[in-house]
């Protein structure tokens, strides 16, 4: 444990990785909220499926390890699979789950054969694409974690610049249009928002667990509060909790894939809200029934004594 | 029998079982479901190996289907207590995956089990492992396996039939004449519980959602009858896996990600192409409409 409280206060590249995992986590648990309650959480999970052929492309064509390639590879790739979704439900009979399905598991079929391609190549053996299934933190160096920062940083601005017209259109589309807010533009907007945070997590939480950074921070916030301002803020802070610890805990051991502890303490807190939190919580509530019930119990014997008889 | 001859009369077992079995799952409206059952079998498959120390099937057939039945129920509970269904689908699979990929890296990192194989299996090498039972010659583990899930697949389809078309269509109705709707979807869950670990050891966990659904999207472009979707399902299946070896064979990549891949473009043809539901086709019916109303 000192060794570890050493690495983190001595080592400034563990530092920066930190803090990108701390950003990350606020980003998507404020995007995630959004995305819950539109609706799209699933959406999120194809997109960062989809992402996988994106990043071997992006490797095939540059031949190096560019982490900006092949972000925008993931980006490209993650986009389309939105845009197929919608396609495929729209002309259609098929409904949205299988769509989303069938888009998630053929782009993913599509990254695996590019990936086994990539892997033959001398050049991509040792490229390490693989990390990006489960993420590898800790494999992060210096100027890719300091533009994940950043643009974790730069995505958390945005959303709260335009929060208010969001909030609008996620609740009341129609009063939206009525107010003449530009709804397809901010639905695109959004949805670049969304896949933006995802592409910049797949590195550190990896494309098959990451719908869960969005969706496990934003359900647990969810039990806290009925407003969507602090259900942003708390999700948000479950989301930096669940970035920071499950990359220390990743670092303990050698090997370990950073991805499965963050969800995994994601779905920690998660289940702390779901018995505690007050108001919605299974605990909270049961203790209020039993004080209600014996507040009641109390009444009616207090009312029989008086001699009053409902 | 020949090397190949193995390789592609299993991956085409895997494609009959999950094509037939994915048709209900698209009625239902339970791709979601399905997509999150194959990520945490590999959690089912992974404690059946560590409390059995072996990779034997039936241990890893039992461990999935309990594993897949718990993330029905998980789902089932969360959802009631209040949570969106997409988001309690989303909560419980990336946590029981996560778990499952853990205690992989921990515990089981050493032997044959790892998370490549559990994600992209290896049908290249099932043909080499191989098993003796009672009279029969040394058959691939994998096709017993998976003989033997189709022959229940099938059994349950032939005698539930009726059962399993009136729940996916209109399940207000089967519940008041009497259709324990339930169990019914239980037994379908678990249906793909086996279906997703049978097709484990040769396509992988994520890929099988592929194999479920894709075959059965594209045959629901195709027709209107639920028989006839079971049957072109499986056909699409098949067509899948044999055309996915051969390209995999021809650009040398992975087995099963072509397979999946194959299955994403057979369903984009039908798509586009299908005669009564295609893309083409509306556009077609739309501008003779047109075209009519002009003169």
């Amino acid at each position: 444990m000192s060794d570890l409280m050493n690495m983190v206060l001595n080592n400034a590249n563990t530092q920066w990785v930190l803090l990108a995992t701390m950003l990350l986590g606020i980003a998507s648990g404020v995007l995630g909220s959004i995305a819950l309650l539109r609706k799209q959480s699933l959406i999120g999970d194809a997109v960062a499926h989809a992402a996988l052929p994106g990043i071997c492309i992006a490797f095939m064509l540059t031949g190096e390890k560019s982490l900006l390639a092949l972000l925008i590879g993931a980006t490209i790739t993650g986009l389309l699979a939105a845009y197929c979704i919608q396609f495929v439900i729209s002309n259609s009979i098929i409904k949205e789950d299988t769509a989303i399905c069938l888009i998630l598991s053929v782009f993913f079929g599509f990254g695996i054969v590019l990936l086994t391609k990539v892997t033959q190549s001398p050049a991509g053996n040792k490229s390490g694409l693989s990390d990006f299934i489960f993420g590898q933190a800790a494999s992060l160096v210096g100027s890719d974690v300091k533009m994940m920062a950043i643009t974790a940083a730069a995505l958390i601005v945005i959303t709260a610049l335009i929060f208010k017209e969001l909030k609008v259109l996620t609740f009341d589309p129609e009063f939206a249009k009525g107010l003449g807010l530009p709804a397809g533009f901010l639905n695109l907007v959004f949805l670049s928002l969304l896949v933006a945070v995802i592409v910049i997590g797949i590195q550190a939480v990896g494309v098959i667990l990451m719908a869960a950074l969005l969706i496990t921070p934003a359900v647990a916030a969810r039990y806290w509060t009925d407003s969507l301002g602090k259900m942003i803020v708390i999700s948000g802070i479950f989301g930096a909790i669940s970035g920071v610890a499950g990359t220390l805990i990743s670092t303990l051991g050698e090997g370990l894939a950073t991805g499965p502890f963050i969800v995994v303490t994601a779905t920690a807190l998660f289940l702390f809200s779901m018995f505690f939190a007050p108001g919605r919580g299974i605990v909270t509530n049961a203790i209020k029934r039993q004080i209600n019930h014996k507040k009641i119990n109390r009444e009616l014997t207090m009312q029989k004594e008086r001699g009053e008889y409902l | 029998m020949s090397y190949e001859a193995w390789i592609i009369l299993i991956g085409s077992m895997a494609g009959i079982t999950c094509g037939i079995t994915g048709c209900f799952l698209i009625l239902r409206k339970l791709s979601m479901l399905a997509d999150a059952i194959s990520h945490t079998v590999l959690l089912g498959i992974v404690l059946a190996f560590l409390i059995s120390q072996s990779m034997n099937g039936i241990y890893m057939l039992i461990g999935a289907a309990v594993v897949g039945l718990l993330t029905v129920v998980f789902v089932q509970l969360l959802h009631s207590s209040g949570v969106q269904e997409d988001a309690s689908i989303g909560v419980v699979f990336t946590f029981l995956f996560a778990i499952g990929v853990i205690l992989i890296t921990l515990y089981a990192g050493d032997v044959h089990l790892d998370v490549d194989h559990a994600l992209m299996g290896e049908i290249a090498f099932v043909p080499w492992d191989t098993v003796q039972i009672g009279f029969l010659p040394e058959l691939p583990k994998a096709f017993l396996m998976l003989s033997a899930v189709l022959l229940i697949v099938l059994v349950i389809i032939f005698l539930f039939y009726k059962e399993l078309k009136i729940t996916s269509f209109d399940p207000a109705m089967a519940a008041a004449i009497g259709i324990p709707v339930l169990f019914i979807h239980y037994l379908l869950m678990g249906m793909v519980s086996l279906t997703t670990v049978a097709s484990f050891d040769s396509v992988g966990a994520i890929l099988v959602v592929a194999m479920l659904i894709a075959p059965g999207a594209s045959a629901y472009l195709l027709t209107d009858k639920m028989s006839v979707m079971l049957i072109l399902s499986g056909v699409f299946g098949v067509a899948a896996a044999i055309i996915g070896y051969y390209a995999a064979m021809l650009f040398n990549v992975s087995i099963s990600g072509s397979m999946a891949a194959v299955n994403g473009i057979l369903f984009a043809l039908v798509f586009f192409f299908s005669p009564t539901k295609g893309y083409l086709f509306k556009k077609f019916a739309l501008k003779k409409v047109k075209y009519g109303s002009e003169q």
